[in-house]
């Protein structure tokens, strides 16, 4: 075991992949020499050398395109985009390519390609460096979607990425790259070393895809989040003493939705957080599937607290990140429903 | 140019670019070859573009190691100009400095320096008239300074503060102003490139007098909006001049990533049947000599030119940025084509219209009022104190008329 960050976690899976799959390739923007923009990627390129692990003109329709064609030589591209808000460009090559290439070719050729992307706000990053775009993804048919929430998980869970035989989007909360954050942003950052998921095997493990986990068991009402939010969740549930089930969902597609169903089922409640916009956000999806799933259960209407539906703003950064402020009004209102 | 070594073997390698040095190296620029101050020659401006098509691979300068203007593309501009220019430039480099200050004492989030650059957008504004549109990137706020607009908007839009134009919705030095001339900069790269077309085209389609200018850097220039906005203007001809400034570096990567087997950013242009032009990007009068001329080209509905500016990145990227990392310190001392500022002041000494007494003097000024506007901007706030933009702010201009939905969530937030 070892102390790591987000950061080196996630590098520690790219470095453990590329040690035992020469098949395995890393590229993107500032990746190779420099080790990109967090330093993911730092020290990857000496290790392997340049036709391993390269820097990239600035083209992301390129770099996804072009690991597509990796891919389908039989290379397993695992390539970086430099900020979730500069995927736009790629998005043709990942909507009607990437993801399609299996279906449409009937197995003819796959697309074992890991994609990714710092998401999420929480750094004064303003519009084009806050997104939140995974429902952009989910609504994909044939790609999938990880939101690791700790060092931990993003190893496993990036090693279970790299291995897939299909398409994944890695969105990596940028936020959490070198702590864990409540959505306290007025109190000191903190930092990985104390946080149990920062203890991280240093070899080779696996966290599957499509298996979400309770963070925090509780009986009184479900919180579905993922990413920050999981532990901006955790956070509310102990300052408002309310006893809520946290469920970090980890892989939005494929949804582990037993455990999902099994928690509210019990609980009897679900509120939905994510910092994405709310209208046609991934939460939408949850509630109606809670919904189908646990109607007779439900003691009170599904609730959703979301980044609001404006562009992300800089300077008022806290007003639009969804804090536990808002979670812990929400979760109190939904109790006396 | 191109090492292609035999291949007995039949097998294949992949082709990694790589610069010239690392950190620990020697800096080495003995591969940019620099002609002579004077030695490009000036063409007409309805020259075919085919037959300058070398002058995508050479550099058009005009002052010398002397400080001497020489060649063709000297006199544009009368010593008056001159000295205003100088101004504009050393007004850029100290605001800079303020600025990078300011967000070190935590004042805003975020900076972008121009240093070593100010020439190409400080003298390209004077080739442009009122009413003509920039399309820039985060590296042109020469284009504001030297435009006269006010500095301390400027400021409030890098403090977020209640005074800010842009209602602390942008990024510190994400600009916008229509009537500056001054499109809103987005943080997406390149895609004001082929907009900045579309506007040009516009002007076209109205018959108007008005041109466009797009704006990218060499980074940039790998990205299909370059391309697209190529074609474009190309294909309409379009009234347009596209700027390619190239500083050697787009973060940690050096140009020859983006710039691949081509010999030069400008050469791009040629497949296009572009008039294709690559300009000392560090000396003022220079810059300005071939604005002039492509913005001619353009003003006499000849069509769009497209302009290589050579220059160098002094400073790191922006303030998330530690150059260290991937280039020598020296790098930038060993730079070939020197400082914009020197070089233009050098010349105006030399011409006997300057003084090293004066140009002291005005330092002192210009940092006088830069100090000034900086101390208004404070007097309404900074990112994280004084004077901040309403939270109705956020909820408002996504829409002309605010949907329904949004007004729900914005009571919600209790604004
Ligand atoms: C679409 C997109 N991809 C990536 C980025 C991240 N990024 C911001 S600036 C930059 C480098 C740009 O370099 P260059 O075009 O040479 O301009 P310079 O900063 O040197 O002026 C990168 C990769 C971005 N802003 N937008
Ligand atoms: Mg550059």
């Amino acid at each position: 075991m070892a102390r790591m960050t987000m950061i080196e976690a996630i590098r520690s899976a790219m470095d453990v992949s590329m040690e035992r799959d020469g098949d395995v390739v890393v590229f993107g923007e500032d990746v190779g020499y420099f080790g990109g923009v967090f330093r993911c990627t730092q020290g990857l390129q000496q290790k392997y050398g340049k036709t391993r692990c390269f820097d990239v003109p600035i083209n992301e329709s390129g770099i996804v395109g072009a690991a597509i064609g990796m891919a389908a030589y039989g290379l397993k591209p695992c390539v970086e985009i430099q900020f979730a808000d500069y995927m736009y460009p790629a998005y043709d090559q990942l909507t009607q390519e990437a993801a399609r290439l299996r279906y449409r070719s009937n197995g003819d050729f796959t697309c074992p390609v890991t994609i990714r992307m710092p998401t999420g706000g929480g750094i004064f990053g303003g519009q084009t460096h806050s997104q939140s775009p995974e429902a952009l993804f989910t609504h994909v048919c044939g790609l999938q979607v990880v939101v690791p929430s700790n060092p931990y998980d993003a190893k496993g869970l990036l090693i279970s990425s790299i291995e897939n035989p299909d398409p994944v989007i890695f969105l990596e909360p940028k936020r959490l790259y070198n702590g864990p954050f409540d959505g306290h942003h007025d109190r000191p950052v903190t930092s990985w070393a104390a946080h149990p998921l920062g203890e991280v095997p240093a070899e080779h493990y696996t966290v599957p895809l499509g298996k979400a986990v309770v963070r925090r068991p509780g009986s009184a009402v479900t919180v579905l989040a993922y990413g920050t939010m999981v532990h901006v969740a955790e956070a509310t549930a102990e300052e408002t003493g309310i006893d809520a089930e946290v469920i970090d969902l980890r892989t939005l597609l494929p949804l582990d939705l037993e455990t999902i169903v099994a928690s509210v089922r019990k609980t009897g409640r679900c509120m939905v957080v994510h910092e994405a916009t709310l209208t046609s956000g991934f939460g939408a999806e949850l509630a109606a599937l809670v919904q189908e799933h646990c109607f007779y259960h439900l003691e009170a209407p599904i609730v959703r607290v979301a980044g609001w539906d404006t562009p992300y703003p800089h300077a008022q950064e806290w007003d639009y990140f969804p804090g536990p402020v808002r979670v812990g009004r929400a979760l109190r209102e939904m109790m006396e429903a | 140019m191109h090492d292609m070594k035999p291949n007995p073997a039949g097998r294949l390698s992949l082709h990694v670019p790589e610069p010239e040095v690392r950190p620990g190296g020697k800096p080495d620029f003995s591969n940019v070859t620099i002609p002579k101050a004077g030695s490009v020659r000036r063409p007409e401006v309805d020259v075919d573009p085919e037959e300058i098509r070398d002058l995508a691979f050479s550099i058009i300068r005009v002052l010398n190691r002397e400080g001497e203007a020489v060649g063709p593309w000297a006199g544009t501009l009368t010593n008056e100009e001159l000295m205003e220019g100088l101004r504009h430039m050393m007004l850029l480099r100290i605001f800079d400095q303020r600025m990078l200050m300011a967000q070190r004492q935590g004042k805003t989030s975020f900076y972008m320096q121009h240093l070593g650059e100010e020439a190409v957008s400080c003298a390209f504004r004077k080739a442009l008239l009122p009413g003509d549109m920039n399309f820039p990137t985060y590296r042109q706020a020469g284009l504001l300074i030297a435009g006269g607009y006010p500095m301390v908007d400027m400021m409030n839009e890098i403090y977020s503060n209640d005074a800010d134009p842009l209602k602390g919705r942008q990024l510190p030095v994400l600009y916008s102003s229509k009537e500056y001339g001054f499109f809103t900069i987005s943080g997406n790269l390149a895609t004001q490139y082929i907009q900045a077309v579309g506007w040009a085209m516009a002007s076209a389609i109205r018959q108007d007098t008005k041109i466009a200018a797009g704006w990218i850097g060499d980074g940039a220039t790998a990205e299909s909006d370059f391309h697209a906005a190529l074609v474009f203007a190309s294909t309409y001809r379009a009234p347009v001049i596209l700027n390619v400034v190239n500083n050697q570096w787009a973060i940690s990567t050096f140009q020859g990533i983006a710039r691949g087997g081509s010999g030069t950013f400008a050469a791009r242009g040629l497949g296009f049947g572009l008039p294709s032009l690559r300009v000392d990007g560090n000396d003022y009068l220079a810059v300005h000599a071939v604005a002039r001329w492509a913005a001619e080209r353009a003003r006499r509905n000849i069509g769009p030119t497209l302009i290589e500016y050579v220059t160098y990145r002094v400073g790191a990227h922006s303030t998330s940025d530690d150059p260290s990392a991937y280039r020598p310190k020296e790098e930038s001392e060993a730079w070939p084509l020197g400082d914009p500022v020197i070089r233009l002041k050098n010349h105006l000494i030399r011409v006997g219209a300057w003084s090293e007494e004066r140009h002291t003097q005005m330092e002192a000024e210009i940092r006088d009022t830069v100090v000034a506007a900086q101390k208004e901007a404070e007097r309404h706030g900074t990112l994280h104190s004084g004077g901040r933009p309403s939270m109705r702010d956020m909820f408002e201009g996504v829409y002309a008329e605010m949907p329904p939905h949004l007004k729900r969530q914005r009571q919600q937030a209790g604004v």
